[in-house]
């Protein structure tokens, strides 16, 4: 178990370096000159002058080879330091982790909302295979997993805050104001969630062992619960981690839509902005945390499977 | 008096390509405390009978007939009744000890689990005789086994923890589906030492599903043959073993090893599309016309029953 864990710290610093190396060649690879994206940014394109970028070039130190900078600023990166926004001069660090509990908050709503809408619904459609609650959970899954986000999230809007009245548009805390945004965000994960947890419980369902737990007189319920969903859960956290991702990704929209404020407006805008350091910060942290929840995944699934859990002894 | 006594069962599977009978008008009885085996290739429906009895056969799948056991016909209770039978009066010794085992779940749960549902009994008293089964059962250090999870465990181990949970719940009747697959001559030797254990200390009857005619020789009272779903012979062991009335069981016997190796020209039918008369019929070679037209019935022949017209 420990050399499992140590395996997956060591290979995570890879990753970790890795998506430093992507998020540094961002800025090198986005099309124009550096300096010159630096000094439109603060000065404006109208008071452009060629001093400006060059000054600019000499203070960043752009002007020395790149890896270099690369090495400058993974030293600076390590230790905290994301550098300042090129609009507000404030630090991208401090300014990220004011925004980064909203967006949590956001995604585990979504998560949460998910996992209660799937897994119950995934289990009915297994249990009761080729029955009306069957069709009803795969349809309802095909809508969702087709419906684009930031068409379901208008349309949540119109019907519950405008129609009906009984939430608010927009604004951030309070239960009341988190519903709709986790509920658009977490449709498509709960569509996932459906049909794995129904195709994965099918499965186990087959399985000798599960004649064995029948055999023994248990009522159908603990089959159900105690003897499949364990071992059915087991592709399902993988799936449902690598999702969780994409959730962080979907922030991006769904922010934007709901006026939330949180890391994904927060990169939107600082695209529109054309603010730099900003957009190159949120890009790492959001894969820094990418990955930091596949460890986690990782941790979980070793939880749920002795055989990861004492690899070890063998 | 009979344990269990089984009246026209037929089992039908509804797949794509129609109706396959696995189980075709099949009586059978097992008294109490006798063994009785069913033999048969691969695929005659002997895994599916044993199924059929305690229902654990998938929901495409049609039983009817009677399944009688102390005064109850199995295929008409509720699941409800049906689960208070399971494990504690009819037990199961399922086929392969690799895959039958719950993986993430600790072996000392999934013996104790059932005995604690049905029995009311507490955790400590169900893990102290689940513990002494195992120790009956020459499991090495079972305090620590029962800790373990079934990937940590030998083959045998596993045989050994399944035939646990199948005597825990003290069953009137067990049934052995294939115990002997698969495994090589030392564990198989040691499976049979093992059945032979469960039940002289249990005193249960046994229903033995095997390919294997060795093990059942030295296990059962009773045999009977099945070939293409149907039961084509059935009477005492040592006379089915050693002087079969059916020409199938002989052919059977001409293909052991010892008996000079001996196959049976041609292969089992399908069991889709049946014809109506003798199953063994294209293979057999003392078949007659009248073989093949009319459904031959079960008859008293020597002291055993036969479905055969001309039985030798």
């Amino acid at each position: 178990m420990f050399k499992y864990l140590a395996r997956r710290l060591a290979l995570l610093i890879v990753v970790v370096l890795g998506v430093t190396l992507m998020t540094f060649s961002l800025m090198h690879l986005a099309p124009g000159d550096p300096a010159e994206m630096i000094a439109m940014a603060r000065y404006g394109l109208d008071n452009l002058t060629v001093e400006d970028i060059e000054q600019i070039r000499v203070e960043e130190s752009l002007d020395s080879p790149v890896s270099v900078q690369y090495l400058c600023w993974l030293r600076h990166t390590l230790h905290g330091d994301f550098g300042c926004s090129l609009i507000t001069g404030d630090p991208v660090m401090e300014e990220i982790l004011t925004r980064a509990p909203a967006t949590f908050k956001l995604a585990l709503a979504a998560l949460l909302i998910s996992m209660l809408i799937g897994i119950p619904a995934g289990i009915i459609a297994a249990a009761r295979q080729s029955s009306i609650f069957d069709y009803l959970a795969m349809t309802g899954a095909l809508l969702a997993a087709s419906v684009p986000n930031f068409w379901l999230g208008l349309l949540l809007i119109l019907l519950f805050s405008l129609t009906l009245g009984w939430l608010p548009v927009f604004g951030y805390g309070g239960l009341r104001c988190i519903i709709l945004p986790a509920l658009t965000l977490g449709a498509g994960l709960a569509a996932i969630t459906t049909r794995l947890t129904r195709s994965s419980m099918l499965e186990v369902l087959q399985q000798d062992y599960i004649t064995t737990a029948r055999s023994k007189g248990l009522p159908e319920a603990r089959v159900m619960y105690n003897h499949a969903l364990k071992n059915a859960f087991i592709p399902l956290i993988t799936v449902i981690g690598l999702q969780l991702g994409h959730l962080l990704e979907g922030t991006v929209i769904v922010e934007s839509i709901f006026a939330w404020p949180g890391l994904g407006k927060l990169l939107v805008d600082s695209i529109f902005a054309r603010d730099f350091s900003m957009i190159q910060g949120c890009v790492l942290f959001f894969g820094v945390v990418f990955v930091l929840v596949n460890l986690l995944v990782d941790i979980i699934y070793m939880y749920l499977d002795p055989r990861i859990r004492f690899e070890r002894e063998f | 008096m009979s344990l269990l006594s089984i009246r026209n069962l037929t089992t039908v599977f509804h797949a794509k390509e129609g109706e396959i009978r696995a189980c075709n008008n099949i009586d059978l009885d097992i008294a109490v405390g006798k063994s009785v085996g069913i033999i048969g290739e691969t695929g005659c429906g002997k895994s599916v009978l044993g199924m059929s009895i305690l229902r654990l056969l998938p929901r495409n799948v049609t039983t009817s007939g009677e399944i009688w056991y102390k005064n109850q016909n199995l295929l008409t209770l509720t699941a409800n009744q049906l689960e208070k039978i399971r494990g504690t009066e009819i037990a199961l010794l399922p086929q392969s000890p690799s895959t039958s085992l719950n993986p993430v779940i600790k072996t000392g749960l999934q013996i104790t689990e059932g005995l604690q549902i049905h029995r009311k009994m507490k955790p400590s008293t169900a893990r102290r005789q689940a513990l002494e089964m195992l120790r009956i059962l020459h499991l090495p250090v079972p305090e620590k086994k029962y800790q373990e999870y079934p990937h940590q465990m030998s083959g045998g181990m596993k045989q050994r923890i399944l035939a646990a949970i199948s005597i825990t719940g003290q069953p009137s009747l067990l049934i052995a589906d294939e115990p002997t697959k698969g495994l090589d001559a030392v564990l198989r030797a040691q499976v049979v030492e093992l059945l032979q254990q469960l039940i002289r200390e249990t005193g249960a009857s046994l229903l033995l599903i095997t390919h294997d005619l060795k093990v059942a020789a030295r296990l059962c009272d009773e045999i009977g043959v099945m070939y293409a779903g149907e039961v084509i012979e059935r009477g005492p062991a040592q006379k089915v073993l050693t002087e079969p009335e059916h020409h199938y069981t002989k052919g059977l016997l001409a293909s052991l090893p010892d008996m000079g190796l001996c196959p049976i020209p041609g292969s089992s039918p399908s069991l889709l599309n049946q014809t109506t008369g003798c199953k063994f019929y294209p293979r057999c070679s003392a078949r007659q016309e009248a073989c093949r037209i009319n459904p031959v019935p079960l008859q008293m022949c020597n002291g055993c029953y036969v479905r055969c017209l001309y039985s030798a």
